[in-house]
């Protein structure tokens, strides 16, 4: 095994616990835009290190034909592969058993680039294919509002509050969410949303995902997107923060959390019931996915059916009797009044009354961390930690890719 | 919006209204808008078939259209990619908060109060809610 490839294969490697490591620490909250970068390296280090160590194993010892010195290792498989192919075509007696590992080691190597090459584009072409079906559905069933200029509002009456992204992008706040939150509160969301769409976040987002499509069984690949999903809503919290300040932008974040995501049951009753009859695409799915959210649901509203006690119950009851009638408004104004309300409901009793700061509470939550972050800013990173950041970032990508590329 | 997703809106409104399959003259018959071209409804109706939100069967020599789900399942459908339930690691949304566990739920109410004792505006919600509880 020649040193390169024995670099390029401990880089690989050594991404792994590198990732964990990353994922577990602290300081990235006080600049996720480096902790993105690094993360970006990082995922674009293993890539090119693994494809090289696999192919390189293939290539053989390292200097490469007589006197041209060291050759990058894509040339040098593509270089063996070429000649034992040739050989088995022309000399099919003269058997080198080492050759056809080394021919198994460079195609691993091709499968596994083309592999990550086709991930990241399928993935890609999925997100389109389900940002248009959204927009379409939103086309016919949202509608604006005052409140919140510039955004979509939908009639349903669980909080929600969130962006579709794209070259025709929306934003989208529910009916719920609606009447959760004040003015100020909304126009932090807004805010918000406007920071995710305007720097393209979900760009920075879909490779991570599409690796967590393609390893769904990795905990480390769970782990890295989880932590750069979590980095780039600090970021965008971040962009919020200097149109509005920080303790909105906080109180809507914990609302809409402790409001609660669950469907109401009613609703998939409805869908349910219609969709029995008929095999149109965007009703099957729903119903599928139905079954398994219906019994979180359901299990909710068992739960705590009294307003005040458990928020999404209290929804799931409200929307029940919303979605059922003609009279929608009534139900959901029930629905909702006491999903926000449930907050300032808990002191009716039920909640044991701790005298607990919140904020800090059940902190592995990413709300809280969240709001945290926003209440209690921590400093920046200083300007040598930054170098050190880029410069490792550099560092990652700079060394597999010149033992890969280049020949010197 | 545009004009043309104003349309798809309007005319998928009426046919939500009806039970029974309609044709171009009886969607056009009940539309709010009256100077709208024949074609022009037809025209709309057949890219709502082609995306699916549109069914239609053929009844001599007309078409007549239904719609393809009611609209409470297509509220329910972008419910679950609001929510992130439809159990399709896609991320093709960004959401403002993610899926958010119960226990966490009940922490954040807690955070709720300590950063917002209830004032003037939140007992007279409390005191809303109670009555509707009690109510219902």
């Amino acid at each position: 095994m020649s040193p390169a490839v024995l670099i390029l294969a401990v880089v690989a490697a050594g991404s792994v616990p590198a990732a964990s490591a990353l994922a577990s620490a602290r300081w990235p909250g006080r600049s996720p835009a480096a902790a993105i970068l690094l993360w970006q390296a990082l995922g674009l280090s293993w890539g090119l290190a693994a494809v090289g160590a696999l192919a390189g194993l293939g290539a053989g010892p390292g200097p490469g034909p007589a006197g041209t010195g060291q050759v990058g290792v894509v040339r040098a498989a593509l270089a063996v592969a070429a000649r034992v192919l040739r050989d088995k075509a022309f000399w099919p007696g003269a058997a080198d058993p080492l050759a056809d590992l080394r021919l198994v080691s460079v195609a691993a190597g091709l499968v596994l680039f083309a592999l990550l090459c086709w991930v990241l584009v399928a993935a890609f072409a999925a997100v389109l294919r389900a940002r248009r079906r959204h927009r379409d559905l939103l086309t016919l069933l949202a509608h604006g509002d005052p409140k919140v200029p510039g955004a979509l509002v939908v009639d349903y009456p669980a909080a929600a509050a969130y962006c579709v992204p794209g070259l025709r992008s929306r934003i989208v706040i529910s009916a719920g969410a609606l009447k959760l939150l004040d003015q100020a509160e909304l126009a932090a969301v807004l805010a918000h949303e406007r920071a995710h769409l305007r720097e393209r976040h979900d760009l920075v987002l879909l490779p991570f995902n599409a690796l967590l499509r393609a390893f769904r069984w990795s905990a480390v690949a769970r782990r890295a997107e989880g932590a750069v999903a979590l980095l780039v809503e600090m970021l965008a919290d971040d962009h919020a923060l200097r149109h509005r300040p920080a303790r909105e932008l906080a109180t809507a974040l914990i609302r809409v959390g402790a409001a609660g995501s669950r469907v109401p049951s009613g609703a998939l009753a409805i869908a349910g019931a219609e969709n029995g009859a008929g095999d149109d695409g965007g009703g099957a799915g729903a119903a599928g996915a139905g079954a398994r959210a219906g019994t979180d649901a359901a299990g909710a509203s068992a739960a705590g059916a009294r307003a005040g006690t458990d928020a999404a119950g209290a929804s799931a009851a409200g929307a029940r009797a919303g979605t059922e009638s003609a009279g929608a408004e009534n139900g959901a104004r029930t629905g909702t009044d006491a999903a926000g309300a449930s907050a300032a409901g808990a002191r009716a009793g039920t909640e044991a009354a701790g005298a607990e700061n919140g904020a800090d509470d059940g902190g592995c939550g990413e709300v809280a961390v969240r709001v945290a972050r926003l209440l209690r800013p921590a400093p920046g990173l200083s300007a040598a930690a930054l170098a050190l950041v880029c410069g490792t970032a550099g560092l990652l990508v700079a060394v597999p890719a010149t033992l890969l590329f280049i020949s010197f | 919006m545009n004009r043309l997703g104003e349309l798809e809106r309007a005319i998928m409104d009426v046919l939500w209204e009806t039970s029974e399959p309609l044709t171009v003259r009886q969607v056009s018959g009940q539309l709010t808008e009256r100077d709208l071209a024949h074609t022009t409804v037809m025209t709309v109706l057949d890219r709502l078939a082609k995306k699916g939100f549109a069914r239609r069967e053929r009844d001599g020599r007309a078409w007549r259209y239904r719609a393809a789900a009611s609209r409470e399942a297509y509220v329910t459908e972008l419910m679950l990619n609001a929510l992130d339930q439809t159990g399709d690691r896609q991320a093709a949304l960004a959401r403002f908060v993610r899926s958010v566990s119960g226990a966490e739920a009940r922490a954040l109410r807690r955070a709720l109060e300590a950063l917002n004792p209830p004032g003037r505006l939140d007992r007279a919600r409390q005191a809303d809610s109670l009555e509707d509880a009690a109510e219902g």
